[in-house]
């Protein structure tokens, strides 16, 4: 079987620009959402807090719960509905437990009072102190730097130094399309989405590295044709194994995000989303940039 | 044979043979008498994410630490003074020092003559200006020791409760200068758990105050509990400063069942020290009431009625008997050198963690088998030989997460579900470069030839981009990332083996031993 004939000769490179704009309007829709939302939405991993995951034995609804959880005098309580079926929530509380402060206890004590100590099972808590999550913020944005460039760099020495450049560019923009989707969706950032993260820069890097692997070979072998002519080729004899690489870890990771459970939906969203951008960046943005370089520098 | 071929057959069953010897422990509920010792016996061991329980990080207040020693100090201090029948001597703590001030000269030698004979490691100076106090504080290298001695102590003692309470397989380690990180798997009661834990558990006997004392007095608020409906009342008690007897004096504790309505009470059983000091008080203040203070909350407060020998006492307060149990446990194992504070706590309760396993499960076989059928469909009896390679690498995977003791996480099954991702591409890369071979009309064994030699770059290369991320997720992540990371890792290393390696010797073994001339692909 193939789904993609022999070799296509799409002229991808024709559609830089509109694929310049784009990017850029979606980055520029980031920064709105960034403006707007006033920063990321940080879990409690980064800002420190409590949360309590209650699952119901049957389905209720999350302005039920509030009014249970108000009794406790606890301040600043939000609920939030989880999963699909209505009987998942999570009930955050900015402040985090230090053992003197017992938080789940009491929000577990006035569950029972409202609902019945049989109605529910406490799931999950998760409490982060606020040294911890500055903590973890740090560590992660550091990790997320520090992949980026080794990426970048891995790529420079492997390749040349304008393949690095593109590869870091492709990284940066998919880490940044990739926030703005998480941004739109107001999904919280937590560790499992700057695992995400990383995992979607590991896999972009891949395919701009087959991509470059290929005009690299190319290069060689056309000498006389121009960089144009080659990347453009290069991206075309690689369509196939793009396609199929990147369907198969899509038909993989939509098995995580419907099957894997609520805990691990965040995390199957964050791959579906950067993997998808992974694909277009590799084409649309790591080569015009090789590209743009190669121009600038035989200019001057 | 092309370089070697037998032996690189050899070398693939004999993994793949260790990979099942490894796992059978994993997947077998019990290993038959006959398993001889030699054999692997380890389990894959499930995070906390998957099996259930609680991860505690917990900071020791370590300044707390050096203000409880440095007011132990003092204490001493004013028994060995009474001793010495010194005359009136204020002894405060100001910050992280001791400040004595003394009326008269011969009482100011008395302290000098103390500290030096017994509090060596102390070093007294003169106060400042016309002062004439005798100031005593810590320089920097005592401090740290009392740091390491509070982080130790505290360390040793959770571990000590932990250990009563029972938990199987707990974790309790110290992590940086002043943490202690406390992972107790499969529990069912983490309230309780970190109750006992979180317990700073300070026993003190204190006197009530009496009218018209000119003692130091402070104030505390008591446990009683209105006899009638149980609910707890406010009461507080005012007592004298001074601690007569503390948890030091305390050799064992025992849970005595209830003999009227008041429920179980707490027997203390003192040790020698603490039964002499204890006759003495109680000789001492007959008709008085001796406060029993636990964490500056007073327990119960009786009246002496006679001078009490043979070193037992009893903490009353209304108590179930888990509460009782507990109480038990933190006396007998001691107190915290200073507060702990919860820094950070995951708790996973066990039908969230069963769930996690079906779910992760579930997913990794029905995108596994999509996977499977795809490339079967679209690559041939090429697909297959890709199919087989994944089965190995899945096998190699788990047999190395059980040899290296790793943990298996969720995100770890996130990742091994990644792993199939990376060994797909691999293979799509050399399949897909063998059609090309082919359109150009080579012939099997130069198709498999170039085919290998020029889709292998790009896989080293996106592999160890892919294992450079999973290195840096390990320095940087925590606790399950960590997981995630560990399979990552061990997933490159098995797919650029099995997709590559065994796939190769494969095709080898059909094109030379079955002379097989064209390629399904």
């Amino acid at each position: 079987m193939e789904l993609i004939k022999a070799v296509t000769t799409i002229d991808f490179l024709h559609y830089a620009k509109g694929a310049y704009l784009f990017s850029a309007l979606l980055i520029l829709l980031g920064i709105t959402a960034f403006w707007y939302r006033g920063g990321l939405n940080y879990g409690v991993d980064f800002a420190g807090g409590t949360i309590v995951h209650v699952k119901f034995s049957q389905q209720t609804d999350a302005a039920g719960i509030r009014a249970v959880v108000s009794q406790t005098d606890i301040s600043d309580i939000a609920v939030q509905d989880f999963g699909q079926n209505g009987d998942e929530f999570l009930i955050r509380i900015p402040k985090s437990e230090t053992g003197a402060e017992n938080f789940s206890n009491r929000i577990r004590e006035s569950l029972a009072d409202g609902y019945g100590p049989e109605a529910f099972d406490v799931r999950r808590v998760e409490s982060v102190g606020p040294k911890v999550g500055r903590d973890l913020r740090r560590k992660g944005i550091l990790a997320v730097v520090f992949a980026t460039f080794m990426m970048g760099g891995y790529i420079a020495f492997r390749f040349e130094p304008r393949f690095g450049v593109g590869a870091g560019v492709a990284l940066i923009h998919d880490v940044l399309v990739t926030t703005t989707v998480l941004l739109v969706a107001d999904v919280e950032f937590d560790l499992t989405v700057v695992a995400a993260l990383l995992t979607v820069i590991g896999y972009s890097v891949n395919d701009t590295v087959i991509v470059c692997d290929r005009v690299r070979e190319n290069m060689r072998k056309l000498r006389r044709e121009t960089m144009r002519t080659i990347i453009n080729r290069s991206i075309n004899e690689t369509l196939s194994r793009t396609v199929i690489t990147t369907g198969t870890v899509l038909m993989v990771i939509l098995a995580l995000f419907f099957l894997g459970g609520s805990v691990i939906h965040a995390f199957a969203l964050v791959l579906l989303v950067g993997m998808t951008v992974g694909t277009y960046s590799s084409i649309y943005v790591a080569s015009p940039v090789i590209l743009l370089w190669e121009r600038e520098t035989a200019r001057q | 044979m092309p370089q070697g071929l037998r032996y690189r057959l050899l070398l693939i069953v004999g993994l793949a043979l260790w990979g099942i010897l490894y796992l059978i422990p994993s997947f077998s509920s019990a290993l038959p008498g006959w398993w001889p010792s030699f054999l692997p016996s380890h389990h894959i061991r499930l995070g906390l994410d998957l099996r259930g329980g609680t991860y505690l990080l917990l900071t020791v207040d370590l300044e707390k630490a050096v203000e409880n020693s440095l007011d132990q100090y003092a204490e001493e201090f004013r028994r060995a003074l009474s001793e010495a029948e010194a005359g009136i001597v204020d002894i405060r703590r100001e910050g992280n020092t001791l400040r004595f001030s003394a009326i008269s000269e011969s009482d100011r030698t008395i302290v000098r003559e103390i500290l030096a004979d017994r509090f060596p490691i102390l070093e007294p100076r003169i106060g400042s200006g016309s002062s004439s106090d005798i100031v005593v504080d810590l320089d920097g290298r005592q401090i740290e020791a009392l740091h390491q001695y509070a982080v130790d102590q505290s360390l040793e003692t959770i571990r000590n409760r932990i250990d009563q309470f029972g938990v199987a397989e707990p974790i309790i380690q110290r992590q940086g200068d002043r943490d202690i990180l406390v992972q107790l798997p499969g529990i069912q009661d983490p309230e309780r758990a970190k109750e006992l834990i979180g317990r700073t558990a300070v026993l003190e006997f204190k006197l009530v105050a009496e009218e018209g004392s000119t003692r130091e007095t402070e104030t505390l608020n008591g446990q009683d509990r209105d006899p009638l409906s149980g609910e707890p009342i406010r009461t507080t008690y005012t007592l004298e400063r001074q601690t007569l007897l503390s948890g030091d004096g305390v050799a064992d504790a025992r849970v005595r069942p209830s003999v009227d309505i008041e429920g179980p009470y707490v027997e203390l059983i003192l040790n020698n020290r603490g039964a002499e000091t204890f006759e003495e008080i109680t000789g001492a203040n007959v008709g008085r009431r001796l406060a029993i203070v636990l964490d500056n909350t007073v327990y119960s407060a009786p009246v002496i009625r006679d001078r009490i020998g043979g070193g037992h006492a009893s903490i009353t307060g209304g108590f179930d008997i888990k509460e009782a149990r507990d109480l038990a446990i933190v006396l007998r194992a001691g107190a915290l050198p200073a507060p702990v504070t919860i820094a950070e706590e995951r708790t996973v309760g066990p039908s969230l963690g069963r769930d996690s396993i079906e779910q992760g499960t579930m997913s990794f076989i029905i995108g596994g088998v999509l996977v499977v059928v795809f490339m079967v469909v679209y690559y041939n009896l090429a697909g297959l030989l890709a199919d087989l390679a994944l089965a190995l690498n899945i096998l190699l995977l788990l047999a190395a997460l059980a040899m290296f003791d790793a943990t298996l996480t969720l995100p770890g099954i996130a990742g091994i579900v990644l792993t199939v991702g990376m060994a797909v591409d691999a293979n799509v890369l050399i399949n897909e470069r063998m059609r090309e071979e082919v359109r150009l009309g080579k012939g099997a064994r130069a198709a498999v030839d170039s085919g290998y030699e020029r889709a292998l770059p790009a896989i080293f290369d996106s592999n160890i981009t892919t294992f450079l991320s999973g290195l840096i997720l390990f320095q940087f992540g925590s606790g399950p990332i960590k997981g995630f990371a560990v399979t990552l890792c061990i997933g490159i290393i098995s797919t650029v083996f099995t997709t590559v390696f065994c796939t190769r010797a494969v095709y080898d073994y059909f094109l030379v031993r079955r002379r097989l001339h064209t390629l399904s692909v």
